[in-house]
């Protein structure tokens, strides 16, 4: 029975939280079964990481160094495919992000493996590996397996699974990754900017605008709207993609998440898994969308299906 | 000179639909079928290298049956003199193992110099295709680009990669290169009416998997990312739906703030 590999991740010194949660989704998979779970630390020191990822359920974990301080896709590739191949594992699990966006579809073609993204259960069906993911904005739910795979990558969507408190002693190891030809080379990393405007990120009560809004112009009274509330002004990505409102209002995975949200009123929101990813914790969620099977009904507290700019016409003229 | 822009038709479904018989998709009658999002950023990222210097062809290639041609057409409206439809019925459900063989051929029949892809299409969102494809080329990739310094001769691009949460990276990378694409990254155009029209005229070569060199057989022996065993309908959250005209349900939702405006 193959191990399950789980390979940690960083940026700028800092775990990357979704670690923990990739590797309570390996603790899940194995279930009651007596298969291994390693956590590889590819990392230019991977003593950095290592006292982080050994939580509850990890039986080794794997020093991977690389000579290379940030994420570059073919040192990483080249690793995991050698860490494969010297440990046949049967999943290979990440988290689902930009970095692996970028490089797990090519450890999958390259080693032939199976690979499903952005997966949110993983299961054994007898000895069969069984992942879930969504399709068709989040519409549906599409269940996959991968007959004749020997070994599968899973990228594992995050905020889904919670890590473990607990921590353990595993066996720590040295694996002596191959040299790659690096074809990329990290420049700098550029932080958002921080604009005069307001943040997001510490605002208790948001509303929301996404593209239901349809055009610049009916922006602004969506923007009194919120004002006469006493809320915050936030918006969805294609709003901020067309200049509309400032980035920095934009909630989600390449925008803000608003931690301190305690009621988020979403309008013309269809509810992508990257909008969610900055708001799906907010405990008060009221959505307004004409489509009843929008995905954002799904997180919601309150749900109105109806159209947007009569329900603010509506609230306007009662507040 | 060349770009290559792998482009695709995907399905919206309806606000209600079906599933297929098998179960395994959503019956074609409830589908909407449109031009993916993130296409239209790649393929004007493309176009604009195009126009800023001489002797840059732009090439949109779709895999995709008869009427994906739309979104072919729909490029070529906006620029570039001809392009590539791909297809076979051992097509069908293709998983992106399939569809990344196919552009690879696709890639050594055109030697394109750049390959620009969307980050993702939003039908599926597997998010493997641009990525896949450098791998199967030997070819080096930079994924979720929202800009690219590059111009043609230089054996060097470099790009800003949006991370999570706002960070951008700046890195350089060889040439030639698979980017996938990321929204954001340019303002696309709308077709002129005369593009739209001129569009009609510019040929598109339908390839069969046989003309790739390709059999669906070569296909199903290596296997796909993985097999559809069914989709359904997520179980409905549990959100209290507010009914009534549009003053109850705003009298209710100005009720609701300020309870918990209140409770807070
Ligand atoms: C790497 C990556 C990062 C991303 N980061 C983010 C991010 O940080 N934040 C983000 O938001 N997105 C992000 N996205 C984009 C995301 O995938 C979606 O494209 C985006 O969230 C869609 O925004 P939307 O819901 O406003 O638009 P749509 O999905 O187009 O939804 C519009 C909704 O409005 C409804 N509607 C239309 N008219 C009305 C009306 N009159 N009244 C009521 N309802 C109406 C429709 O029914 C629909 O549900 C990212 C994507 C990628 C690939």
């Amino acid at each position: 029975m193959g191990e399950i590999l789980v390979v940690a991740e960083h940026r700028q010194g800092q775990l990357n939280p979704a670690t923990l949660e990739t590797i309570a989704a390996a603790v899940n998979l194995k279930g009651g079964s007596d298969r291994k779970i390693a956590v590889a630390v590819l990392a230019e020191n991977p003593d950095d990481f290592v006292g982080q990822v050994g939580k509850a359920g990890v039986d080794e974990i794997v020093k991977v160094p690389v000579g290379v301080a940030s994420f570059q896709s073919d040192t990483y590739e080249a690793a995991v495919l050698a860490l494969a191949e010297a440990r046949k594992p049967s999943v290979i699990m990440l988290p689902h992000t930009v970095d692996t966006w970028g490089y797990a579809p090519a450890v999958a073609v390259r080693g032939g493996f199976g690979c499903a993204t952005d997966v949110f259960e993983a299961k054994y069906d007898g000895d069969e590996l069984v992942a879930v993911r969504a399709a068709y904005a989040e519409k549906l739910h599409m269940e996959v397996d991968f007959p004749g795979k020997d070994t599968v990558v899973l990228t594992v969507r995050t905020n889904v699974f919670k890590p473990s408190e607990d921590d353990a002693s595993p066996s720590v190891s040295d694996f002596a990754a191959p040299p790659a030809e690096a074809r990329t080379t990290h420049m700098k990393f550029i932080e958002p900017e921080q604009t005069g405007d307001v943040d997001i990120t510490q605002a208790e009560y948001m509303l929301s605008i996404g593209r239901g809004v349809g055009e610049e112009d009916n922006v602004e009274e969506f923007k009194e709207l919120a004002d006469t509330l006493g809320f915050t002004l936030g918006c969805s990505r294609p709003i901020a993609d067309n200049g509309w409102l400032p980035k920095s209002r934009q909630v989600g995975q390449s925008g803000k998440t608003v931690a301190k949200c305690k009621v988020y009123v979403a309008l013309g929101i269809s509810g992508s898994v990257q909008h969610m990813a900055g708001m799906k914790h907010v405990p008060n969620i009221i959505a307004v969308n004409k489509d009843a099977e929008a995905s954002i009904f799904t997180i919601a507290r309150y749900g109105i299906v109806g159209d947007m700019f009569e329900i603010a016409e509506e609230l306007r003229e009662q507040m | 000179m060349k770009i290559l822009v792998p482009v695709k038709q995907i399905g919206v479904v309806d606000e209600d639909f079906e599933l297929r018989g098998d179960g395994k998709d959503v019956d074609p009658d409830f589908l909407n079928f449109e031009a993916n999002e993130w296409d239209d950023y790649s393929y004007e990222a493309a176009l604009q290298i195009m126009e800023a210097a001489d002797g840059v062809e732009v090439v949109p290639v779709t895999v995709g049956p008869d009427d994906a041609e739309d979104v072919l057409r729909r490029c070529l409206a906006k620029g570039g003199e001809r392009g590539i439809r791909v297809w076979d019925d051992a097509l069908e459900d293709a998983s992106p193992a399939a569809i990344v063989q196919v552009l690879a051929k696709v890639v050594e029949k055109e030697q394109p110099d750049m390959v620009f892809t969307g980050t993702l299409s939003s039908d599926r969102s597997y998010a493997q295709t641009g990525v896949g494809l450098a791998a199967a080329l030997g070819w080096p990739h930079a994924a979720v680009i929202t800009g690219i310094e590059w111009k043609p001769g230089d054996p060097k691009a470099t790009l800003l990669r949006e991370l999570e949460g706002g960070l951008v990276e700046q890195l350089s990378v060889n040439c030639p290169v698979v980017l996938t694409i990321q929204l954001g990254i340019n303002t696309p155009r709308y077709a002129s009416l005369r593009g739209v029209k001129q569009a009609k005229e510019k040929p598109v070569e339908d390839l069969s998997l046989a003309d790739l060199g390709l059999s669906g057989d070569d296909l199903a022996a290596a296997g796909g990312s993985f097999r559809v065993r069914r989709m359904y309908k997520p179980e409905t959250g549990q959100a209290e739906l507010i009914e009534g005209t549009p003053a109850e349900q705003a009298a209710r939702l100005v009720e609701i703030i300020n309870e918990l405006k209140g409770a807070a």
